[in-house]
């Protein structure tokens, strides 16, 4: 598999395509995210969401993603982050074909970081045939032994509870989520724009999850704790094509608020800014973009590319100012399509912990 | 570095008035390294050929589960996937394109293993374009051009069923067609069926095997199935020994080219160091020189050589289809470290041919000492240390056959005992020289003894060259000729039946077997079994044969013991192959456990029989053991027995009615024709490389003598003076050469039937596994004296001739120049 | 044997020069302590019996050969203290060696030959080298082989190729004992003029007392002793 292929998150929608086949996607850099969508089903404002079908997939739509970030600690108080990520994307549009003519290619991604290490792994399936895939109802999401699945009583509205496990050669874990509040429609009532020119997903979070289970590090077993944090999303043409990676960022307060915020670089202008402001309550307010400022305050050279692992945040009308430090600076995800995704801590006027993830350095 | 320039120029002169001196010189070097890259560029070949073949076949490299059936349902792939295991499917089977037959390869590139390389341009290109239909059949090169269709076509197989537009890949080998498993499942008619599974890289922890596929996936190790490369080893070494051989003979030439020119040299060199070229910059000089020479022979070398390898490049492929099924494309690809060890090889061979040449002129001190007897003591002594040196290299030989029992020490017994005789060459013709000169009558006579004997020293590296060309190719021609007469009767009695049937299935075994038994030309069916095991993790296909008189009657039994076929249709005992019997040891009246679906199966040993050229092993037992023992293998696969005139119709009528090709039915004929020219070509290579390198000893021979003559006249003209007529002079020069390439040419007859027997009992044995009864030749060695006499002849013919033509003046002038 | 002033260094002072060769188990002491100068510009003649030492001597101070004991010294350089490149560039760049056997190399042609002295040293002076040409009668033969050349040529190529580098001293070991005494003749008088013209020493080993008598000095040698 190439590590050329600058990629990502959400981002691994740049195509399957691209898989192993790296010269094509440096090439055209974050742009197939920015390709074409025809064929496939558009993004428009005012979808009404529907659960638990919308927990499953969307295979009209060209990528999906099932995305899950926990800030941990042990008993002894020492932090971890797990990440369990399954995406989808489709090569073709038109009707779902059976068998190996399915047109789905699935990709999961699963990493544990303690503030010595990060650890991370990949694998990848073709749809059709039962590799890999989810299930609304009763809620799983598997690709070959990394599972996600509702446990009873499982409540559509709150996603919850949940198991996860994954394991690679070296960790692995397993772990229970729990919810009590609502899902939180990211956006506009879902409705998630991307970039001035109109560019969108859907999607939604389920941010308020408890997280209990045991995580394996070469070996090692610890009993941990914490909170996780949920994100769904679809689209067929997410980014713009001048869109070159993003800064995103899911913080969990001390205080049981949350902020989802992020930065979409562009090559020829400004970022594109927003983030949604979700109360303790679960309501989500969207924070318009000249309030948001996010400055690098220090870069850390990772698998060879300077990236920014420090930043100054403040959001304007909220009284917001805080300064994160990563876990773990060397949080680099290197699997086919590479980027930085670690827990990290923040203060300042709000103390508390969350998830970074950098694409397209 | 100008006065090297100089120096260099200077001793570039010579070669400039000696033209032939270096002709000679890079003759040798030529076809040492032409002889020994070429053979290389055909082992690398095959080599490449094999890895492309594990590319695709995912075996040998890569840890898999195969299945007990020839499929399984693709579920267990899911199963497993979902249990930890980094599985990918693999679906195998053949179509026919175009009257072809090409082995469809299905395979799945999102979970394909990294590590077994390689569908590149899955990897580089779009993956998407594989998978979605249509997809895309990749194919070799040699394979589009062999169906005749261009890049992108869209064929259908001979049955029907459309297969995606092809696309040339380069590393695939040849007659594999790849496509993504969910186009062959369409294509062989196997949905949801796969024939095995590759295990990539463990990630995570995984559930056993057994409980989540049961019984109904096997696991093989890397390396534990057949392995083309392995089985191919010795097939290898053998054409890489003959290479070494050539390449060795051809150094004998170098080195008596190098040693004369740097005689004739000396003077110049000492004339050097009197006018102040220091000892050091003289010698890197030298060096330089040498290594010049060997860099241009050693580019031309591997110019020849790759012309030799492409001319039998087809020779080896189809020998190598023939024994392993291992398919080596047509056209050669050459890398650059192929480039860089052919010219390493000529660089080192050049030096060590020079190595003494060098030592004497850097050792030589600046004033030329005389010292008329010290050559002579120094030759004597040389003789003896020869002497001993091949006494050493022959007991070497006898400790080898006693200790070792590989096939590199088959071959260091083989290149001991050539070695050893090549030394004690000179020393035994010496004996037989003085035995001559002993019994001499009369001045002349006794002067052409002694005089011979004098000559030997300057011609006996090229009687060396001689006396191997001529014992390799006495002991290789034995070889194939034992190998050819024993074959045509070994394969009578192992092709006994006249029609070979291979049903698709069951039901259609049944239904011919109904038809043909109203047919009162076959006389009888024989219905037989195959099953491939292993044992002591050794491949071996157990073969059930029905007790029949066809068998009993014909099967080349080595030794058997009393009443064996009896004891095999008790389904107590077993024929055993010659292979198998050596690799594990095994002795008549020993047992022998297999095991089996129904449990360990324990036989005895009642018969060992030949079974040549199977680089697997192979145990006979009887057909219904076999078939209660192996319950679920198919039984499609019979013999029949047909009155002869009537098998060429049968046939028809068969293909007609069950749509049955060549490869399910065959009639003995045809099968005896295949396997004939298969063994016929097996050897073929060996043989070539023979008579190169007998061509290259003939050149060796004729240079040496070349070079002889030039030093003869001082010896002859005395002789002149007193009366002798140069005709009469060349008349002795000749017999005397001939009598002493005569002497040669004996000794390498009982030289080279030895080799032919440590081929034959030693190499053949420990490369194949089966030994050839040894057969000898007389008409053979008869022919190969004459050609030996006939090589010195034409050798003699230009010196003879010189000296015949030979101005008086010259001869006189040998008196006026002694001092 | 004349005492030269004290004032003068020479161009070559041997002392006390001794050299033994082993044959079998038999040594034979060939040079016995001989001392010998020559002058710059001096023609020296070295004669003597046969295995009188007197060739073992002009290698000695050639350098082709290490001496036992005593020292040689040329033109401010202690011979016996050279190793073999010190001794190479000495035979390269400031003598000239003349054999009985013309020493010329076969596989180059009589121009070649002329030069290559002068070439490996650095030197090759080309208007210097067609002046030898024309002074050793050279013009026609340029392009011929040594074996295509009388004994007179050759000796003559050879001195041409000594002098080439324009040598304080010329070694000559029986420089006309391969030729007849008229070619003799011939090819010393070439020589003497020459050596007159260039002002370069010239030791010569010679058995024949008539050529000895043509040079500025004779030396006789005896039983590795200079008489």
């Amino acid at each position: 598999m190439s590590v050329r292929a600058r990629l990502s998150r959400r981002g691994f929608a740049a195509g399957l395509a691209a898989l192993g086949f790296g010269g094509k996607a440096l090439a055209q850099g974050f742009a197939e995210l920015g390709a074409d969508a025809s064929g496939f089903a558009a993004v428009t404002p005012g979808r009404r969401f529907a659960f638990p079908a919308d927990h499953g997939p969307h295979p009209d739509h060209r990528i999906e993603w099932w995305y899950l970030t926990a800030n941990l600690s042990d008993t002894n108080g020492n932090a971890y982050g797990a990440q369990w990520t399954l995406f989808r994307q489709a090569m073709q549009p038109g009707p779902q074909r059976d068998g190996w003519a399915n047109q789905q290619i699935w990709m999961g991604h699963a990493a544990v970081t303690r503030a010595d290490t990060h650890r991370y792994s990949e694998t990848f399936a073709r749809g059709g045939v039962g590799q890999a895939g989810v299930d609304a109802e009763p809620f799983r999401a598997w690709i070959d032994s990394w599972q996600m699945r509702g446990l009873d009583p499982m409540s559509a509205a709150t996603i919850a509870p949940l198991q996860i496990n994954a394991s690679g050669t070296d960790f692995g874990y397993a772990l229970r989520l729990d919810a009590t509040r609502p899902l939180v429609l990211e956006g506009d009532a879902g409705y998630s724009v991307k970039s001035e020119r109109g560019q969108a997903s859907y999607y939604y979070s389920q941010p308020f999850f408890t997280a209990n289970g045991t995580l394996t590090i070469d070996g090692k077993s610890a009993n941990v704790s914490g909170r996780a944090w949920m994100d769904r999303e679809w689209s067929s043409q997410p980014l713009a094509s001048d869109q070159t990676g993003w800064d995103w960022f899911a913080l969990h307060f001390e205080s049981g608020e949350k902020l989802m915020l992020y930065r979409l670089r562009q090559s020829r202008s400004q970022p594109y800014l927003t983030g949604n402001w979700i109360g303790a309550n679960g309501q989500s307010i969207v924070l318009s973009a000249n309030s948001i400022a996010m400055t690098p305050t220090a870069t850390t050279e990772v698998a060879g590319r300077k990236l920014p692992t420090h930043w100054h945040i403040a959001v304007r009308d909220r009284n917001f100012t805080i300064e994160t430090v990563p876990l773990n600076p060397a949080s680099w995800m290197g699997t086919s399509f590479s980027y930085w995704e670690g827990p990290i801590s923040f203060t300042g006027t709000h103390r508390g912990v969350g998830y970074l993830e950098m694409t397209g350095y | 570095m100008k006065q090297g320039l100089w120096i260099l120029a200077v001793l570039l002169s010579h070669w400039r008035r000696h033209p032939t001196q270096l002709a000679t010189l890079l003759v040798g070097l030529i076809s040492a390294t032409a002889l020994w890259s070429g053979v290389q560029a055909l082992n690398q070949q095959a080599r490449t050929s094999y890895d492309r073949a594990a590319a695709v076949f995912g075996g040998t490299r890569v840890a898999m589960l195969v299945g007990r059936d020839s499929t399984f349902s693709q579920k267990l792939f899911v199963d497993l996937r979902r249990a930890g295991w980094p599985v990918s499917p693999v679906l195998e089977g053949r179509v026919r394109v175009g009257g072809r037959s090409l082995r469809l390869l299905g395979i799945e590139p999102v979970t394909f293993p990294a590590e077994t390389g390689t569908i590149p341009s899955i990897r580089t290109s779009d993956l998407q374009t594989f998978i979605v239909p249509p997809g895309e059949a990749l194919v070799a090169p040699e394979t589009l051009s062999q169906v005749g269709a261009a890049e992108g076509a869209t064929l259908r197989t001979d049955e029907g069923a459309m297969l995606p537009p092809l696309k040339v890949q380069a590393q695939l080998a040849p007659g594999v067609m790849v496509v993504d498993v969910g186009v062959a499942q369409r294509i062989l008619h196997l949905p949801g069926q796969l024939s095995r599974l590759l295990i990539g890289q463990t990630r995570g922890t995984r559930a056993p095997l057994e409980a989540i596929a049961g019984d109904k996936l096997r696991y093989v190790a890397p390396d534990a199935e057949t392995d083309l490369e392995r089985l191919t080893d010795s097939f290898h070494l053998n054409l890489s020994a003959f290479g070494l051989l050539s390449f060795l003979v051809g150094l004998f030439i170098v080195n008596s080219a190098i040693g004369l020119a740097f005689e004739q040299r000396m003077p110049m060199l000492r004339t050097l160091r009197a006018c102040g070229v220091s000892s050091r910059m003289l010698n890197g000089t030298l060096l330089a020189e040498l290594m010049m020479v060997a860099l241009v022979a050693g580019l031309i070398g591997l110019v020849c050589g790759y012309l030799i390898a492409a001319a039998l490049l087809p020779d080896v492929a189809s020998s190598l289809q023939g024994l392993y099924g291992a398919r080596i494309p047509g056209e050669l690809t050459l890398t650059p470290q192929w480039w860089a060890a052919g010219l390493a090889m000529s660089a080192v061979g050049t030096l060590a041919a020079a190595a003494t040449s060098l030592l004497k002129a850097i050792r030589a001190p600046v004033l030329a000492m005389a010292q008329p007897y010290a050559r002579q003591q120094t030759q004597q002594r040389w003789l003896g240390w020869q002497g001993l040196a091949a006494l050493a290299m022959l007991v070497a030989a006898i400790a080898v056959l006693i200790v070792g029992n590989s096939l590199i020490s088959g071959f260091a017994i083989l290149a001991a005992l050539l070695l050893g005789a090549a030394l004690a060459l000179p020393v035994l013709l010496g004996f037989v020289l003085r035995i001559g000169e002993r019994s001499a009558r009369g001045p002349l006579a006794m002067w052409f003894w002694a005089d011979s004997r004098e000559q030997l020293p300057g011609l006996s590296l090229a009687l060396m060259a001689l006396l191997l060309a001529l014992a390799v190719n006495v002991g290789v021609g034995t070889m194939v000729e034992s190998f050819s007469r024993t074959f045509a009767t070994w394969l009578d009695g192992r092709l006994a039946a006249d029609v070979y049937v291979n049903a698709r299935d069951d039901a259609q075994a049944r239904d011919i077997q109904t038809s043909l038994r109203a047919r009162p030309e076959v006389t009888a069916i024989l219905p037989s079994g195959r099953a491939e095991i292993e044992i002591g993790g050794w491949p071996v296909e157990v073969l059930g044969l029905a007790d029949h008189a066809t068998y009993r009657d014909r099967w080349p039994l080595l030794e058997s013991a009393p009443h064996a076929w009896d004891d095999v249709r008790s389904g107590r005992a077993a024929l055993v192959s010659e292979q198998l019997a050596r690799r594990l040891n095994l002795r008549l009246g020993g047992r022998l456990d297999v095991s089996t679906p129904d449990g360990a199966w324990s036989l005895n040993i009642a018969a060992i029989y030949a079974d040549y050229g199977n680089p697997k092993g192979q145990i006979v037992v009887n057909i219904d053991a076999f078939t209660s023992r192996f319950p679920n293998l198919p039984r499609t696969r019979f013999g029949l027995r047909v009155t002869p005139d009537k098998i060429a119709p049968l046939i028809d009528d068969m293909r007609k009615t069950f749509h049955l090709d060549e490869s399910r039915l065959s009639d003995q004929s045809t099968l005896k024709a295949e396997s004939t020219q298969i063994f016929n070509r097996t050897f073929t290579v060996t043989a070539a490389l023979n008579t190169f390198t007998l061509g290259v000893a003939g050149v060796a021979l004729l240079t040496s003598l070349l070079t002889l003559s030039n030093s003869r006249l001082p010896y002859l003209a005395p002789l002149w003076a007193i009366g002798l007529t140069r005709r009469q002079l060349a008349g002795i020069e000749l017999l005397k050469t001939l009598s002493i390439a005569f002497f040669t040419a004996l000794l390498a007859l009982p030289l080279g039937l030895l080799v032919a027997w440590c081929l034959i009992a030693v190499v053949n044995v420990r490369a194949f596994g089966w030994r050839l009864p040894l057969h000898v030749f007389p008409l053979h060695l008869a022919e190969l004296l004459g050609v030996a006499m006939l090589a010195s002849l034409l050798a003699m013919l230009v010196p003879v001739a010189r000296l015949i033509r030979m101005p008086p003046a010259a001869l006189i002038k040998v008196f006026a120049d002694e001092r | 044997m004349r005492v030269p002033t004290a004032s003068k260094v020479p161009l070559l002072d041997v002392r006390n020069l001794s050299k033994t060769y082993r044959s079998g188990q038999e040594r034979i002491a060939v040079l016995r302590g001989a001392c010998l100068r020559v002058e710059a510009g001096e023609s020296v003649a070295l004669t003597g019996e046969s295995g009188s030492g007197k060739s073992t001597l002009l290698h000695l101070i050639a350098g082709l050969d290490q001496a036992d004991g005593g020292s040689i010294r040329f033109d401010e350089t202690e011979v016996t203290a050279l190793a073999d490149r010190g001794r190479a560039a000495l035979r390269r760049n400031r003598l000239g060696l003349v054999f009985q056997q013309f020493n010329l190399i076969p596989s180059l042609t009589v121009a070649d030959n002329l030069a290559f002295q002068a070439r490996i040293a650095g030197r090759h002076d080309s208007r210097w080298q067609s002046d030898l040409v024309d002074r050793l009668g050279l013009g026609d033969l340029l392009k011929r082989y040594p074996e295509q050349l009388s004994g007179g040529q050759q000796q003559r190529v050879a001195i041409g190729r000594a002098l080439a580098v324009r040598p304080p001293l010329l070694l000559a070991d029986e420089p006309t004992g391969n030729l007849d005494e008229a070619t003799a003749d011939e090819v010393m008088d070439l020589a003497r003029d020459l050596i007159r013209q260039t002002g370069c020493g010239f030791l010569m080993v010679t058995h024949s007392a008539r050529i000895a008598a043509t040079l500025d000095r004779q030396i006789l040698l005896s039983a590795g002793l200079i008489a």
